[in-house]
């Protein structure tokens, strides 16, 4: 079992390697695990077996034989695709707000968590005022 | 007061953000191509029934037409099928056909039994033209006008909603354009 679960991590859904040069392949890897395979569309290009994906894998490996770079080769793809087909969107004014978004909302619970806990302590301090003279006692 | 107002603010902006996004109509998946405003990609592409002669971008030049993403594996190419043939039968503008990844014999043999809608049908079977346009699946429809720039594209079938609502409004301007030149 453990076995078989190891295995998947390796599997390739092309058999053997692209390129015999590891850092050739190094960057095919790198290239194939950031692009969305546009067609299912929650997978990476390495990653799927939609018959689109292979012809950009294939893409990819012609491109980095030929000698283009992987920013050469990224932009060839967003050119064609948009900037849906790259996993980490650049960051434009548009994208800001995605980039932005978890740490906003962080922030601002964090904010929300501290005035609600700044809040509690200081109604709890007050009780305590109250409490000062036991129930019941009474004050002469 | 702050406790009972922040989070219904915060609910009704949500709200507002998910209603905004629903009713836009557009579905999520589908992406939206780069290449609208921009000119079409030059390619040059045997055609279907005679591989001597090819289909290239300057083909496109000088009149409005529809380039038609297309294979005979696709089910929604079936469906949107006799739709093509109305619009080719109208002869209000070209259709020229990209046959997608796919067999030959089989494309042809689909247009005889069916019908052909198309002015040319360029044969793609590699999908490496298909990757220059940003084809992702079959049917995809682009209209493109008469300079070569890529004025719409449709990822699906055909249908008269879309014909009606999104395309032949385009159309019709892009015709307008081409007369006043």
């Amino acid at each position: 079992m453990a076995l078989l679960l190891a295995a998947g991590a390796a599997l390739a859904i092309d058999p053997g390697a692209a390129f015999d040069d590891p850092a050739l392949q190094a960057r095919y890897e790198g290239l194939t695990n950031q692009l969305r395979c546009v067609k299912c569309q929650n997978q990476t290009v390495a990653d799927s077996n939609a018959p689109v994906a292979r012809d950009l894998r294939q893409q990819v490996r012609e491109m980095i034989a030929a000698g283009a770079s992987d920013d050469e080769i990224l932009a060839f793809m967003t050119d064609r695709y948009g900037n849906f087909v790259r996993y980490r969107p650049p960051l434009t004014g548009t994208t800001a707000v995605l980039w932005a978004a978890p740490f906003l909302l962080l922030a601002g619970g964090l904010t929300i968590g501290v005035v609600l806990m700044v809040r509690k302590s200081r109604l709890v301090s007050d009780d305590d005022c109250d409490d000062a003279e036991a129930p019941g006692e009474e004050t002469p | 007061m702050m406790r009972s107002v922040l989070p219904l603010g915060a609910f009704t902006l949500l709200v507002i953000v998910f209603l905004v996004s629903l009713r836009s109509g557009r579905a999520p998946n589908l992406i939206e191509s780069p290449l609208i405003g921009k000119p079409a990609p030059e390619f040059e592409l045997q055609t279907l029934r005679d591989p001597e002669r090819t289909f290239s971008r300057s083909d496109l030049l000088g009149q409005v037409s529809l380039v038609n993403v297309w294979a005979t594996w696709c089910v929604e190419c079936r469906h949107e099928h006799e739709f093509l043939m109305e619009i080719s039968r109208s002869g209000l503008l070209p259709i020229y056909g990209l046959n997608w990844k796919n067999d030959r014999d089989e494309a042809l043999r689909w247009l005889e039994v069916l019908g052909d809608p198309y002015l040319v049908t360029g044969f793609d079977d590699t999908g490496r033209v298909g990757i220059d346009w940003g084809v992702y699946g079959a049917p995809e429809t682009f209209l493109v006008g008469p300079d070569g720039q890529v004025l719409y594209k449709r990822i699906g079938a055909l249908n008269e909603g879309v014909w009606r609502h999104e395309i032949l409004p385009l159309i019709q301007q892009a015709q307008v354009v081409g007369v006043q030149q």
